[in-house]
């Protein structure tokens, strides 16, 4: 543990456990980012279609479009993937 | 907080090898999250415009495919039209 950092001399099954560490560290990184974009979107897309009209709370009716709707943008997410990665992938094999 | 800086892990070259790899297959995919992120946010205004219901009709569902395809076509579409008219222009390669 003392010698995580700068030491001198690196055992290989050191070296491979720091190797696993920075990976497993910019894995999470990058899903977070991707996480904190989709959520943001959400609630950017579903404040602006369910709060029409912003009362002192938000009211039944309010909740239960926001909930749909965030439901709705992770489907809208997953087709949208799942179209754009199919396609990419017809593009990139060789033309017959 | 670990510092993360690389140049503390005194890894061997084939080590390093490896992690630019990584990286780049990172950063590839995190390119490729980011179009999906930005499609689904396009294609959403475009395609579902009432109230959010518990499901997407069929014909939602087929508009947000579409509008995916129908992006990249466009994009391709552009590219093609700019090289036409610069050829049409003179200005193409000389063959």
């Amino acid at each position: 543990m003392a010698s995580f950092l700068g030491s001198s001399s690196t055992s290989p099954a050191d070296m491979q456990s720091k190797k696993e560490m920075l990976m497993d560290s910019v894995r999470r990184e990058i899903a977070l980012q991707n996480a904190q974009e989709l959520m943001n979107k959400a609630n950017e897309k579903c404040f602006e279609r369910c709060i029409t009209k912003p009362g002192t709370a938000l009211s039944g009716s309010e909740q239960t479009c926001l909930s749909r709707c965030l439901d709705r943008y992770m489907e809208a997410f997953n087709i949208v993937s799942k179209t754009y990665i199919t396609r990419i992938s017809q593009e990139s094999a060789p033309q017959s | 907080m670990a510092d993360l800086n690389p140049a503390n892990f005194n890894f061997d070259d084939a080590t390093r090898k490896e992690l630019s790899e990584f990286l780049e297959k990172q950063q590839a995919q995190a390119r490729l999250q980011g179009s999906i992120l930005t499609f689904t946010s396009r294609c959403w205004d475009k395609c579902i415009t009432g109230t959010p219901s518990t499901g997407f009709s069929r014909s939602e569902q087929g508009c947000l495919s579409n509008c995916v395809g129908r992006f990249l076509d466009t994009s391709i579409f552009m590219v093609k039209k700019i090289e036409a008219d610069r050829e049409a222009m003179g200005y193409g390669n000389a063959s």
